[in-house]
């Protein structure tokens, strides 16, 4: 089912024309009919969860903002940075629209001021197109002053970054957005709080895909979303495939859907001649998962992932097989937390330039035993003491690869084996 | 003295102050701006920043220093982004950054001679299904191998125009004529 791609079923959907004579704009009109806590209730119980990684449960985040405040935001996050993730730049190229009307529908259910669309600069394009489609949108009556006559009005900004992961991490996307350096908060006052938000005022702060399942929400209700999927992860949701994989693009499918589906049915299965041997669920920032018949049977959910001791957090499958040696891989994944960090915390900033030279000395064959320890003792000590979760992320790929895949380091050691890492290294 | 962005780009600055209750956001998009006109960020194009949003030059140069898409020193027209990151790495980036390397003649980091082409390495650029692919001056380019590059190439050393972006959140920066 296509509830977010829906240019599957509505060629041109991404037109205005086209999407308004598709039950576009039919949510909105609802929600305006609505009082805002009817609205946030509906949202609750719909069970929906944020997609950007986190998955706390969006109904609940939109009930943390204070009614009696004057000014509030809603900071859509379209900053999309994660290694491997690639799903929010679709649904913006191809679905604007349902994008648009989302975030209006939180708007209007925390009674915003603004909603401004914090890009990534890199999708410098995909915001041009989303100024043309809220200027549309405008003189429609359907963004901006007194929406669909009803004299609220709540105009729709597109910002872009300039080239920052950590940006897309609530508190630095504010701080960025406000034109300071994008580096993340002391909380609380959380974004929801007066004082923690944009500007200081209360704020939503949402990823694109979450906004973009609202409007069907709205129309088809909650309980028609949580039959979608399990108790606790309810409705679609969109999975990345990358790496070694035959068909690597976005896959929209119900939570619930075992990883063999995703993998071999809509993913053609591994590369031919080869076995999948590990799976990177979140990009690089959740913990390696060895791939087994076992795992392959697995039902997708947040619960089900949390039991294996990693995260489904963004669904950004990197998929690694028989042939990949996952010390460079875990290399590759330092240097890019290492070149992301913002600076700001100490062990951040000091523990992923350590860890990013004592895997170089790994993979050039330099290390001994004691660096592994070494290696995780750095890694350990920077979970858990960090202003926020790039430090926590930051540890995974040394952690959980040495941990499940210790022998592949080993290998490299006192001199047993080298591969260069430099950036342009031949395969 | 004499602010060249103020002057060639005010209603843009009107417009992008409009979006925001304090003008200090406006720092990133203006940024852009004296990137687009002076080609890169040098200590001139800082104190224009400065000078329209009231703010200490110092703040805005570590404005432009934390991000990778301002660049503060010379560059060529056209600026290549090569992702290498572990998922474009497992489909062969690796290699295609190599030879496009090779093919221009510099190292990573640096600009080709006849300052048309810088090239860097930089981290996921979110189009991990269609590796080996690139930004030129923030366009994407998908899908490549050498053979597509070199037509690229051609193409950008016959007619800068055709690689530089027109397009600036939707609102036209005037393209400077090569």
């Amino acid at each position: 089912m296509n509830i977010l791609f829906r240019e599957k079923e509505v060629a041109n959907v991404h037109e205005f024309d086209v999407y308004a004579a598709n039950g576009g704009f039919d949510a909105l009109k609802k929600s305006l009919s609505m009082t805002p806590k009817e609205v946030i209730d509906l949202v609750k119980a719909s069970n929906l969860r944020g997609r950007g990684g986190a998955g706390f449960p969006t109904g609940v985040k939109w009930s943390f903002i204070p009614q009696n405040e004057a000014v509030k935001y809603v900071a859509v996050n379209a900053d999309e940075s994660e290694p491997g993730t690639f799903k929010d730049r679709q649904i913006m190229e191809n679905n604007p629209y349902q994008l648009l009307e989302g975030s209006l529908i939180c708007a209007w259910a925390i009674q915003a001021t603004a909603v401004y669309i914090y890009l990534r600069g890199e999708y410098w394009e995909v915001a041009a197109q989303l100024d043309r489609c809220i200027a549309k949108m405008q003189e429609h009556n359907l963004a901006g002053e007194n929406i669909l006559g009803k004299g609220w009005s709540c105009p729709i900004y597109t910002h872009l970054g300039a080239g920052a992961y950590i940006c897309g991490e609530e508190s630095a996307l504010l701080n960025s957005l406000e034109g300071k350096l994008g580096q993340p908060r002391v909380r609380p006052p959380f974004p929801a709080q007066k004082g923690g938000g944009l500007y200081g005022e209360p704020t939503v702060v949402n990823n694109v895909e979450t906004l973009a399942n609202v409007p069907w929400i709205m129309v088809n209700g909650a309980d028609a979303y949580k039959s979608i999927g399990t108790e606790r992860s309810s409705g679609t949701k969109i999975f990345c495939l990358s790496g070694d994989v035959q068909r690597p693009g976005n896959y929209e499918l119900p939570l619930g859907t075992t990883m063999r589906e995703l993998l071999y049915t809509h993913g053609g299965g591994p590369k031919d001649g080869r076995t999948f041997k590990a799976l990177l669920p979140s990009g690089a920032s959740g913990p390696i998962l060895p791939l087994s018949e076992e795992t392959l049977d697995m039902e997708m959910t947040y619960e089900t992932f949390a039991s294996k001791g990693t995260v489904l957090g963004s669904a950004s499958f990197i998929l690694l097989d028989d042939t990949r040696d996952i010390a460079w891989a875990a290399s590759k994944m330092i240097k890019f937390f290492k070149h992301e960090s913002c600076g700001k915390c100490t062990p951040c900033r000091e523990g992923t330039y350590w860890m990013d030279k004592m895997l170089d000395r790994v993979v050039s064959g330099k290390a001994t035993s004691k660096d592994l320890d070494t290696i995780l003792d750095v890694a350990s000590n920077i979970q858990g003491v960090t202003l926020c979760a790039l430090g926590d992320f930051a540890a995974n790929p040394v952690l959980a690869t040495i941990k499940n895949f210790r022998s592949e380091f080993e290998e490299y050691l006192d001199g047993g084996k080298v591969t260069a890492i430099h950036a342009g290294a031949a395969d | 003295m004499a602010n060249a962005i103020l002057e060639n780009y005010k209603d843009k600055i009107d417009y992008t102050l409009s979006k925001y209750p304090d003008s200090r956001s406006a720092v990133m998009p203006l940024l852009y701006v004296a990137q687009e006109h002076y080609g890169y960020l040098h200590s001139e194009a800082i104190e224009d920043v400065a000078d329209i949003l009231d703010m200490d030059p110092t703040q805005v140069k570590s404005i432009a220093g934390f991000y990778t898409m301002y660049r503060e020193t010379p560059k060529g027209k056209v600026w290549l982004h090569v992702c290498t990151d572990l998922p474009c790495a497992l489909r062969g980036a690796d290699a295609f950054y190599h030879d496009l390397l090779n093919e221009l003649q510099i190292e990573d980091g640096e600009t080709t001679s006849d300052g048309m082409f810088t090239c860097e390495h930089v981290m996921c650029l979110g189009s991990c299904d269609t590796a080996p692919m690139l930004q030129a001056n923030f366009r994407f380019h998908e899908s490549l191998n050498m053979e597509i590059m070199k037509e690229l190439l051609a193409k950008w050393r016959n007619d800068v125009n055709a690689a530089l972006n027109p397009t600036r959140a939707g609102h036209e920066v005037p393209v400077k004529k090569a």
